[in-house]
């Protein structure tokens, strides 16, 4: 939003009153939690402590780093799929609330697929190529499952107002949840075991790493690489911007804007679908219900990041997987907040909330074509 | 609408076109389309599953029909043609029975690879259903020789069945989807049937209908042949006579308007009180469910369909209710106990319900629609995380909820025993009849105009000195207050509540009644409610198709994507169906003519010469 | 000397550099009817926007019988008597015609949600009121938008319809400032012929003061006062539209230099 677009300097009305004390209210637990923690560090037997949060403990290094690096390579999982909602926003001003679903598809692929090398050997003999297999299955399915999605449920929905393809993929997505309930059975199927030596643990400066998850924070930062490289430094980048940008003009300039569009779904959900065998690595299981809470989380890195912005997608994702993954500990737990870790989902959608009422347009700025900001 | 529907035929059709000069590529597509349907709907086990239900006893069961409509309705739309102002149409032949034939053939392809298939390859590792007993069911258990055959000659023959339809006359297609309407809706309704003829001491009717003593129920035939000629008689007989009697009675209502409303809301409450005395548990069950769903819809409807806000996070407030009554009135709730009666709790829980309305609604409201979708959704899993947690389990009993809720007791006057279904359905319609009151009052009013210009256009909405914030914040907060009745007596009816009993699947299932039902309309919606809860059931709740609760949630899904694209204009209300609008736009272009001559006779004067 | 209705005072805005209005001084007075006037792009619209608070200005003052609209919301700036209508024809267009000019009376109205429910007698009688206001401004058109059409909704009128029905929207709000956007704009010209009538009379019988944006310069010289004129967000004349018409400036403003104005 521009400088001179409608902003309200004092609070008026009592939405704005009551927003404005929302704010204070979220920003002052922050800090009060952030204090608390400093203070239990410190001295676990201060006053402070003893009133809010009895018998706590310091969180060792070792405790921290291993929440800090599942943050990150969680986070990093949700900035590649973050980079789906976001391309996908840029260009047709429209959440696909069934992103999280072709993310789901990867990893149900990538899961049929492993177990099928597992059998054949190859996983054990091989993991290296097994596991390149099983990428390329998965970002195959994903990409193919984006495409037919746009395809059959978005194309024919062109111009129609903005909440109607909002619920379209809702009912795509519910369709494919239950497609892959009906078709491979509930319940949760497990990816076969990882080579022990993934397990071990890598010294990175003052990080120690799970060879696991550093295999998926240098995997997402290779695909954000190559996205950039598409989206910045190609022919099809460039005219994916200039869609994004104003549909109609880029027809004019002799773009095909229907293929452009099948270009970002198609580069969407293949980066769902590494994402999804990055899932399979750090879990080892998967279920039907596997896109649904990571889906959502993942727009609302899209969101926190700015949407429309690729860059802003991936900070946005290691943004988020961090505080979820941190907040309870280091805010919750202080406060005294029993059971906090079970928390944690809502910690990511607090973020989100607090992020739109403080910065609507996101952490780095959100780019969109003019019609779409309103 | 009649009318324009004999404009619209009336124009001389040309020439049936030759046989040969077909779009191939478009049976192509068709025939592809529905051999994938086909292997998918085999592969979901639909047909296996489905074949303990009978539609006519020997010789259909549901798992069959699963298979069959699929040819049937490809045949049907591969040669169906859009005819728009300045098109020729063309009359139907030969051409549209080969395109049929030719669809059934290519969909009857899907299933003759799939039996192949089933017979050498394995595929049980991911795909569960992949068994004998599929291939059983595909081939009859004769042999892979004779199950392709019957499928290839099956569909070839409902692919031309289904080009045949274009040939037939109105007088013939009318009546024959008459019959098959009622047919199938005896067979579905066929529990709640059974249920209303023993009230009503007619079970000898029931029997001389359904096949008696079979376990999978459906129809006998001789059962289906009669209710064929009552869908027969219907079109020739009953048809007129309900228009008929429809004249009347909007006769009686512009003579006086006041009395005949009367007299109808008279007979409907006669009705409610009534019916449910003689319809069975199972059925009084069902509609209670229905009922709650209802409730909750209507509310949602206030909130997307009329102010076009889309809230995924509606199941909070259905939550808020339950939590809250359940709070009050139970003994063992922990922490919190005051053991009120329900009638008391069901004022705090509208307080709670205004609160929450406001507390979610504030900070979602000037957000951009599709933001505000994925916000609620999330202040939903927030409420539902947040009860869950042992941090609130002191109050909500966290993930071991609250047990021993007690009857709703209203006033001392009446008690609802949560097990009676009968009871419950009373408490439920009196709510249902308060919620269809209060949306048709609001809809019709000053506040309820604010809420449609805001979805129709918000910005000019403010410009034209409609207080959005408020107006949205008022649909929020009386959406709110109807799904936490829906709460409260979900919370008595069940004795207990849990907070997997508040998941966001709840509210898509309420979106996908609504938008299915009609967006914006009250009839709609309790339609809406009528058929998807009462027929395919709730997320938890079974309905009288209670062999589809593997496939419900499937085809809710594959039902609100058909609904969108279908209907797109779905999501906004009163839009006349679009012949309705082709009838305005002849009215208007015949009204200007006129004009445009009487301006040139005499007008002249009127417009100050330039 | 009649009473100064709108003062707009050095009143700029920029978009993110651009500055799409620069120092515009001028006022309206009760019963003027002023048009602005200028090439695409000049700021004309977003001057409207301004006013009607969709658009915040960077920099001077709107004032409205001496208060300040700066910071009040659209539906305030509605309230206090100012009512638009938009260069791109925005109906609720799946509302009734008379919904549409009913509920452009929310402001002046207050019946809530009881009142609604329980069908109380001021319920009825604000319905009644609004309802026959309503079909009074649709009948300054004639017959076009009453009758049947009433009952139907704004998305079957004809274009023209369309811009006549916002123009009853815009007076159902019982505003004392129209502002009008290229009313004409679409018009055939017997139409918009019948409609600059129309505008004239809107002061002329229904007392209201008219503030319009238009392309049409037919229409501006038969209706205007006065004429302002912008060009890249600048005023670059003010005065009666003879005064306008042959300025220099102007001329060169729309029609280039004055070397191809001479063909
Ligand atoms: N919200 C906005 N953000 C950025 N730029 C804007 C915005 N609104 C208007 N502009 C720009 O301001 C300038 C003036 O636009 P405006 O719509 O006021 O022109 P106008 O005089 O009404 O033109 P026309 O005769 O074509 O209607 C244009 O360059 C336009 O692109
Ligand atoms: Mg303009």
């Amino acid at each position: 939003m521009t400088s001179a677009m409608r902003h309200k300097a004092a609070p008026r009305t009592g939405v704005d009153w009551f927003l404005f004390f929302l704010r204070g209210l979220l920003l002052g637990l922050v800090t009060v939690g952030l204090g608390a923690f400093v203070l239990q560090q410190i001295d676990p037997a201060n006053p402070v402590t003893e009133w809010l949060n009895p018998g706590a403990s310091r969180l060792s290094w070792d405790a921290a780093q291993g929440l800090i690096v599942s943050g990150l390579s969680q986070g990093a999982m949700y900035g590649l799929i973050a980079l789906g909602y976001s391309m996908v926003y840029g260009v047709l001003g429209f959440i696909n609330f069934a992103h999280g679903e072709v993310f789901m598809v990867g990893a149900m692929t990538g899961m049929i697929t492993a177990n099928k090398l597992d059998h054949g050997g190859l996983w054990e003999s091989n993991f290296v190529l097994a596991i390149l297999i099983a990428v390329a299955v998965s970002v195959v399915c994903s990409t193919l499952t984006a495409v037919v999605m746009e395809r059959v449920a978005y194309r024919p929905l062109r111009g129609a107002p903005r909440l109607i393809p909002l619920i379209t993929s809702i009912g795509v997505s519910f369709f494919i949840q239950n497609t892959s309930a009906v078709l491979l059975g509930p319940g949760a199927k497990n990816y076969p075991r990882l080579p022990e030596g993934l397990s071990d643990r890598i010294g990175i400066g003052p990080l120690e790493i799970e060879g696991k998850k550093l295999l998926v924070l240098v995997v997402a930062a290779a695909s954000m690489s190559a996205l950039w490289y598409l989206v910045e430094r190609t022919k099809t980048g460039k005219a994916m911007r200039a869609v994004a940008e104003d549909k109609e003009i880029a027809s004019l300039m002799g773009i095909d804007v229907d293929r452009t569009i099948v270009t970002t779904f198609a580069v969407g959900g293949a980066m769902a679908g590494v994402a999804g065998i990055l899932w399979g690595i750090l879990f080892g299981s998967v279920t039907e219900f596997t896109g649904f809470l990571p889906g959502i989380k993942a727009f609302s890195a899209a969101v926190v990041g700015g949407i429309g912005n690729l860059g802003g997608a991936m900070a946005g994702g290691l943004t988020l997987g961090s505080s979820e993954s941190l907040a309870p500990q280091l805010i919750l737990e202080p406060l005294g907040v029993t059971g906090h870790t079970q928390l944690k989902d809502a910690v990511a959608f607090l973020v989100l909330i607090f992020v739109l009422l403080v910065r609507p347009t996101g952490l780095f700025g959100e780019r969109l074509s003019s019609e779409d900001r309103t | 609408m009649t009318s324009v529907e004999h404009n619209l035929q009336t124009p001389e059709l040309a020439p049936a076109r030759p046989v040969l000069d077909q779009d191939w590529r478009r049976i192509a597509r068709f025939g592809a389309i529905g051999a994938l349907a086909l292997i998918f709907i085999s592969l979901t086990d639909m047909p296996d599953k489905l074949d303990g239900r009978m539609i006519v006893e020997p010789l259909l069961s549901m798992g069959y029909f699963s298979l069959l409509w699929v040819p049937f309705l490809f045949g049907n739309l591969v040669t169906r043609e859009v005819v728009l102002e300045g098109m020729v149409a063309h009359r139907k032949g030969v051409r549209e029975l080969l395109a049929g034939a030719l669809v059934g053939l290519l969909s009857s392809l899907g299933l003759v690879v799939l039996i192949y298939l089933l017979d050498t390859r394995d595929l049980s590792e991911p795909l569960v259903n992949w068994n004998s007993d599929l291939h059983t069911v595909l081939t009859f258990g004769e042999g892979n020789g004779y199950g392709m055959g019957f499928w290839i000659a099956v569909c070839v023959g409902l692919g031309l069945l289904g080009g045949l339809f274009h040939l037939l006359p109105r007088l013939v297609v009318q009546p024959l989807k008459a019959a098959s309407i009622v047919v199938l809706g005896a067979v579905v309704l066929e529990s709640a049937l059974n249920d209303l003829s023993e009230g009503f001491g007619l079970e000898s009717l029931f029997e001389s209908l359904f096949k008696k003593g079979s376990d999978r129920g459906g129809l006998s035939v001789t059962g289906a042949l009669v209710l064929a000629a009552f869908g027969f008689a219907w079109v020739f007989v009953l048809n007129a006579q309900v228009a008929k009697g429809k004249q009347v009675f909007q006769q009686a209502k512009e003579r006086n308007r006041s009395a005949t409303m009367t007299v109808s809301s008279v007979v409907g409450v006669a009705l409610v009180l009534i019916l449910p005395m003689y319809l069975g548990r199972l059925t009084n069950d069902l509609l209670v469910n229905v009922g709650l769903f209802l409730l909750l819809a209507l509310g949602l409807n206030i909130v997307v369909g009329l102010a076009g806000i889309l809230d995924l996070g509606y199941v909070a407030f259905f939550a808020v209710g339950g939590y809250t009554a359940a709070i009050l009135t139970s003994p063992s709730s922990p922490g919190f106990s005051p053991e009120l009666s329900w009638s008391v709790a069901i004022i705090a829980v509208v307080g709670m319900a205004i609160l929450a309305g406001l507390f979610i609604g504030a900070p979602v409201i000037r957000m951009r629609g599709d933001y505000l979708a994925i916000v609620t959704l999330g202040f939903g899993e927030i409420i539902r995380l947040t009860v869950r947690s042992d941090w609130a389990s002191g109050v909500t009993g966290g993930a071991q909820g609250i047990l021993n809720i007690p009857n709703a007791d209203v006033f001392g006057l009446f008690s609802f025993k949560g097990t009676d279904p009968q009871q419950m359905l009373y408490l439920v319609a009196a709510f249902c009849a308060l919620a269809i009151y209060v949306s048709w009052r609001l809809e019709n009013s000053r506040i309820g105009r604010a809420w449609m210009a805001v979805r129709e256009d918000e910005s000019v909405a403010e410009a034209m000195g409609i207080n959005t914030v408020n107006a949205k914040l008022q649909a929020f907060v009386v959406g709110a207050i109807l799904a936490s009745f829906s709460g409260a007596i979900f919370a008595a009816k069940v004795g207990s509540v849990f907070e997997i009993s508040f998941k966001i699947l709840i509210s898509i299932v309420i979106l996908v009644v609504v938008i299915v039902g009609g967006m914006g309309r009250i009839a709609g919606v309790i339609a809406g409610a009528l058929v998807l809860i009462g027929i395919l059931g709730g997320p938890n709740q079974p309905g009288l198709l209670s062999e589809f609760s593997e496939f419900k949630l499937l085809i809710y899904g594959a039902l609100l994507v058909w609904m969108m694209l279908q209907r797109p204009e779905g999501l906004i209300p009163n839009v006349r169906r679009s012949r309705e609008l082709h009838q305005d736009e002849f009215l208007q272009d015949a009204w200007l003519r006129k004009q445009v001559d009487e301006d040139e006779a005499g007008g002249e004067g009127e417009v100050a010469p330039a | 000397m009649s009473e100064r209705l709108l003062t707009i005072d050095n009143l700029s805005v920029t978009f993110g550099g651009l500055h799409a209005l620069r120092n515009l001084n001028f006022h309206v007075d009760r019963g003027e009817i002023v048009s602005v006037i200028g090439p695409n792009g000049a700021g004309k619209t977003t001057f409207f926007n301004m006013i009607s608070g969709m658009v915040t200005p960077t920099e001077g003052d709107i004032r409205f019988k001496d208060q300040s609209l700066i910071g009040l919301d659209p539906n305030q700036v509605t309230a206090r008597g100012i009512a638009r209508t938009f260069q791109n024809v925005r109906l609720f267009a799946n509302m009734t015609i008379l919904e549409n000019v009913m509920v452009s009376q929310h402001c002046r109205t207050r019946q809530g949600i009881f009142g609604a429910l329980f069908h109380t007698r001021s319920f009825k009688r604000e319905e009644e009121e609004i309802r026959a206001y309503g079909e009074e401004v649709l009948s300054f058109f004639g017959s076009r938008l009453v009758g049947y059409r009433l009952h139907q909704p704004a998305s079957v009128l004809s274009y023209a319809n369309r811009r006549r029905l916002e123009i009853a929207r815009a007076m159902a709000t019982r505003p004392e400032v129209i502002l009008l956007d290229e009313p004409v704009a679409g018009m055939n010209p017997k139409e918009s012929e019948e409609l600059t009538g129309l505008i004239g009379k809107l002061r002329d019988d229904w007392g209201f003061t008219i503030v319009m944006i238009e392309h049409d310069m037919g229409v501006v010289r038969d209706v205007s006062d006065r004429v302002v004129v912008l060009d890249h967000g600048e005023t670059i004349a003010q005065g009666s539209y003879d005064e306008v018409s042959t300025n220099p400036d102007v001329i060169e403003a729309y029609l280039g230099r004055p070397a191809e104005e001479a063909s």
